[in-house]
């Protein structure tokens, strides 16, 4: 049931090396910059985002994730959603505007996976990067590299599937679309707020808190397949690609930015109406459900994160 | 070290050896030492980003002059740093270099 949680707002990602990371994710994944705030982070979204920004490029001494936000619909939603999370049991603290220039309180709380993740109803917006919002042309022609049109989902590690699952489905609303079952053992879980087949997602993992990776929405294979040759051009570590996922049929490429976080970019990927049944694959056809070509593991995919 | 000299190009090359597997190869001078593990053809370093983040190239440097890049603390702390502890992807041999290819 929906419970006012829109989109995928935002994500905080900790680099080591701000102007590398920045040569990174604006020059060949291509995103937009938009801001820098008074501590050094760098703010940056794909074209098509009406709000002023979705990725935050945090410098520390080691890559991962900060946390990943959520837009809700309205204020009085943030604080309905504030108190039941309360209620339910999490860790909840108000963030004040202005803390991320441009964004309103946001409320943050943790996760039995280890995550933080963030609700927000307000962001300074400013439309579509590059064309107008009346009588808009096609696209903007002063786009870089993979020209990446928006920040899409993330896939997180951690322990608590289980436990994840139940705070996104009965208190934010979430619905599971597909998953990954080991007989009656979820492995695997993609979790929807909207018509996509994902908008977070999480595979089991000893480890708790551990970011996968970040992914970035482009509108074709095509574009798929030019993102691979960019990353030939520019010598970016790949990790797999270009295929297809048997889970979600996103065609899909995988690479590294420069602190070893991973990124995907990719096209196409089931819809999702709330009256659909789950998707499930069986962990026996997971190299299929990873790898719908080569149908085989590769362990590199499922060990390295950050 | 060992120089080649093609027209006005110096080639210096770098010999490091595991003493896991007693391996020993060669580094093009700038190359870092995952990557010559990876192209002497030797499996004896795990692969991962190649960039500093995941800590899966985590060896031990015993003897020989080297530069690093940025390492993820969550993988090399500074008490390790200075034991030799070092992610391989972000290792620049600068000499004849002695590593332990295990960490565990
Ligand atoms: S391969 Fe990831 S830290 Fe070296
Ligand atoms: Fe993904």
């Amino acid at each position: 049931m929906k419970k006012g949680v829109m989109r995928p707002g935002h994500v905080q990602i900790r680099v080591m090396d701000m102007a590398a990371a920045v040569r990174h994710y604006r020059d060949i994944v291509g995103l937009v910059e938009t801001h820098r705030d008074a501590s050094g982070r760098v703010y940056l979204k794909g074209w098509t985002e009406s709000d002023k920004f979705s990725v935050v490029l945090r410098e520390t001494d080691r890559p991962g994730l900060d946390f990943f936000g959520f837009k809700v619909v309205s204020d009085a939603v943030l604080d309905n959603l504030a108190a039941e999370l309360k209620a339910y049991g999490c860790q909840v603290e108000e963030i004040p505007a202005g803390e991320l220039d441009d964004c309103g309180r946001r409320i943050r709380f943790d996760s039995p996976t280890g995550h933080d993740f963030e609700l927000y109803a307000e962001k300074t917006r400013t439309g579509k990067w590059g064309v107008a919002q009346v009588n808009p042309e096609a696209w903007p022609r002063d786009l870089k590299g993979m020209k990446v049109s928006r920040l899409d989902h993330c896939l997180l590690y951690g322990g608590d599937l289980d436990g994840t699952l139940d705070l996104f489905t009965s208190v934010l609303g979430f619905e599971l679309a597909e998953q990954v079952m080991d007989g009656d053992f979820r492995v695997a879980q993609f979790l929807t707020c909207s018509m996509k087949e994902h908008d977070i997602a999480f595979i089991r993992n000893a480890d708790d808190g551990k970011l996968h990776h970040v992914a970035f929405h482009l509108d074709s294979w095509d574009e798929v397949l030019r993102a691979a040759d960019i990353i030939s051009m520019e010598d970016v570590p790949l990790d797999m690609g270009p295929t297809r996922h048997g889970l979600t049929h996103g065609q899909v490429i995988y690479f590294f930015d420069p602190s070893g976080n991973r990124n995907e970019v990719f096209s196409g990927g089931d819809y999702f109406y709330p009256d659909q049944e789950v998707v499930t694959w069986t962990a026996d056809k997971l190299g299929k459900a990873i790898y719908y070509h080569s149908r085989e593991l590769n362990d590199r995919f499922l060990s390295v994160l950050t | 070290m060992a120089f080649w000299i093609c027209g006005s190009l110096a080639h210096i090359e770098h010999l490091v050896t595991d003493l896991v597997s007693k391996q020993s190869f060669s580094c093009h001078d700038g190359e870092s030492l995952l990557s010559a593990a990876v192209r002497s053809g030797h499996p004896i370093i795990r692969v991962g980003c190649r960039t500093g983040g995941c800590g899966l190239c985590k060896v031990r440097i015993l003897g020989g002059d080297y530069q690093t890049g940025k390492m993820s603390r969550s993988h090399v702390s500074e008490a390790e740093e200075l034991q030799g502890y070092v992610l391989a992807c972000r290792t620049l041999p600068a000499g004849a270099l002695e590593f332990h290819s295990r960490t565990d």
